[in-house]
């Protein structure tokens, strides 16, 4: 009896982990396979059988990559997009994920199944009116058209983040600020805000690697003020394999090491406001 | 300095009525304690005082001043939580000293009055330490000392020692008398817990429904419960109530359980008089029976079902006619489980309730 169970719990144990590493070389191999690409002879990416070791190691393609016309640019453009984004949406998304931690209201539910349901909405659908709407605000082929919809696609998750983060400071915290000498304000700028700063910086990496990758709105908003990812994609088709490679590792590396860095915070992430 | 008063305090949750029209007067300097069981509305009424919750009627003043309207800083409060809630972001020294630098205090008053709350609650060796270094009841001292560094008119307390284990509850709150002996300062102290209001306060507040059942001085509370709930929820065992029958005989009232007859102290006979025939309840405390070696006045037949020895006395469970009493006697005592005993009435210990209201008969009101 005990043996079969102890044999059942190593089957368990060997299952478990064939499922973590097989789910972990799928992401990991192509990125392996990326990278590996980018950093070798424009010779090697053609070369057959493949290469799975750095071998034929060179910058060379990465260079052409970098110098070709329109990246620096776009990466320039990406990067102030990505900027204006995270504080657009942690100034309006931060205050919505306090109320829905800390008040009770009417509707709150409904608002927070809201936000989900409303990141189910393809965006496709929405091109043709986005893009005509831009063009009368005068907002088409700008990066502060891309900027305002990012920040429109970042708002419920870094609402619905900033709500975990806040329910996770005790509000007897909060009170005890106030019953010594704080109105709400400093209550929360003293006690509150030095508490959760670590969580909202990783709400705002998240939200920056958000639009740093997205392509879609990006592409459909602009034609020559292009973020990397839509540069990167209009130019894909007619280019070289390397060249593919090196703008795919170029585009992938923040995003990696951003999600590196805050991976302790993004297992909480989600629906966490129950108190 | 100051005195509180609470003046038809209401205060609703969806549909429930935290405070019922509460009024209550506080006395400057006194140690107030709201004792009730959870639900009960205590929290509610210090959370009021503190300004944490809004009333939706009555006012509540502190010393001469209508505090209604004011936000929690501007009452002149400091207040302990159930939770401590010590800023976990700052050291021990800037915990307490928090309250004061929103006030802008010269950097040597804050330091002096830190070093001095400090010492009295014996955190002198843990300013630097932050509060995730500290044990339970140091953060619980942080909380403390946070709170009356604030030479404030009035402390609150909401339940501060339910979770210290025992040994330290009973430790702090010995402390906690001694400290409001030595700062005075008006105090407003929540608690379930009987033995700590009792131990405490001036005087006690037993709340029930919203309401409060009975404010006294912790030994009134005890012997003279104004009704059945406050002598059931006070004591440990709590009081019993056996169910009698009130009968004039000659003038002379007695309560009829079961084949005995128990009478009253001089003082209620004439208040029982008018009860001839109606169902009453004998509210006695476990150690106000004792065991008597045969029949005599004021006294019941009962079986001794559980023999419990604690130490310094003897907790008897027994079977009255069809009820439970618990009776409190000398650890020396001889009695085993299965014997039947003669029970023993102080008369003088009895509280006689009316059956049906659950209220205390009183000669005086």
């Amino acid at each position: 009896m005990k043996s079969s169970l102890s044999r059942r719990h190593i089957f368990n144990q060997i299952f478990l982990y064939s499922a973590a590493i097989l789910l972990a070389l799928w992401t990991l191999a192509p990125l392996y396979l990326i990278a590996l690409a980018a950093f070798s002879t424009k010779e090697a990416v053609f070369q057959w059988p493949k290469l799975f070791l750095p071998t034929a190691f060179s910058t060379e393609t990465m260079a052409f990559f970098v110098s070709s016309t329109g990246v620096l640019d776009s990466v320039w453009n990406s990067v102030v997009v990505a900027l204006v984004t995270v504080a657009a949406s942690l100034i309006l998304g931060a205050p919505g994920g306090y109320a829905l931690a800390r008040f009770r209201f009417r509707g709150r539910d409904a608002i927070q199944l809201g936000f989900l349901v409303s990141k189910m909405f393809p965006t496709a659908i929405l091109s043709v009116p986005l893009a005509v709407a831009f063009l009368q605000m005068d907002l088409y082929d700008t990066i502060w058209g891309v900027a305002l919809m990012h920040t429109a696609m970042a708002l419920p998750f870094v609402i619905i983040v900033t709500a975990g983060i806040f329910v996770g400071v005790p509000r007897d915290l909060e009170e005890a600020a106030q019953t010594l000498g704080c109105n709400r304000l400093q209550a929360f700028l003293r006690v509150v805000a030095p508490l959760t700063i670590p969580g909202l910086a990783a709400a705002a990496i998240f939200t920056f690697v958000l639009s740093w990758n997205e392509v879609f709105a990006a592409t459909i908003l602009t034609l020559r003020n292009r973020t990397l990812p839509a540069q990167v994609l209009s130019g894909l088709s007619g280019s070289p394999l390397y060249y593919r490679y090196a703008g795919g590792f170029f585009m992938i590396l923040p995003a990696v090491v951003f999600i590196f860095a805050i991976r302790k915070y993004l297992l909480n992430m989600w629906g966490n406001i129950v108190r | 300095m100051a005195g509180i008063q609470f003046q038809s305090i209401r205060k609703i949750f969806g549909k429930t009525i935290a405070a019922n029209d509460v009024s209550l007067e506080i006395k400057n300097g006194e140690f107030m304690v709201l004792l009730g069981p959870s639900g009960c509305g205590k929290t509610t009424l210090l959370r009021c005082l503190a300004g944490l919750e809004r009333v939706d009627g009555g006012r509540v003043f502190i010393g001469d001043r209508d505090v209604t309207d004011l936000a929690p800083r501007d009452r002149k409060i400091a207040m302990v939580f159930q939770s401590y809630a010590v800023f976990p972001h700052l050291t021990v020294f800037d915990n307490i000293a928090f309250g004061l630098q929103m006030q802008n205090r010269p950097r040597d008053e804050i330091k002096r009055r830190v070093e001095e709350s400090a010492r009295m609650l014996e955190l002198s060796d843990y300013l630097k330490r932050y509060p995730a270094q500290l044990s339970g009841g140091q953060r619980q001292r942080v909380a403390v000392a946070r709170a009356i560094v604030m030479q404030a008119a009035v402390l609150l307390m909401d339940e501060p020692l339910s979770n210290l284990d025992a040994l330290l509850r009973l430790q702090m709150r010995a402390e906690l008398k001694r400290l409001h002996s030595d700062i005075k300062a008006t105090t407003i102290y929540v608690t379930h817990d009987q033995v700590e209001a009792l131990s405490l306060g001036d005087r006690i507040a037993v709340m029930q429904n919203g309401r409060i059942v009975q404010c006294d001085a912790p030994m009134n509370i005890y012997d003279y419960p104004a009704n059945k709930f406050v002598g059931g929820f006070i004591g440990t065992p709590p009081m019993n109530f056996l169910p009698g029958v009130v009968r004039v005989n000659d003038g002379k009232p007695v309560a009829v359980v079961g084949e005995s007859q128990i009478a009253p102290s001089a003082a209620l006979a004439s208040a029982l008089s008018a009860k001839n025939g109606q169902p009453i309840l004998l509210g006695i405390r476990p150690e106000n029976l004792a065991l008597a070696p045969s029949q005599q006045a004021n006294t019941i037949r009962a079986r001794v079902r559980v023999v419990e020895p604690l130490g310094s006395h003897k907790l008897l469970t027994m079977q009255v006619g069809s009820e439970i009493s618990k009776v409190s006697v000398a650890p020396d005592q001889r009695v085993a489980p299965d014997e039947d005993v003669w029970l023993h009435f102080d008369p003088e210990k009895i509280r006689w309730m009316d059956a049906a209201s659950g209220e205390a008969i009183s000669s005086i009101v």
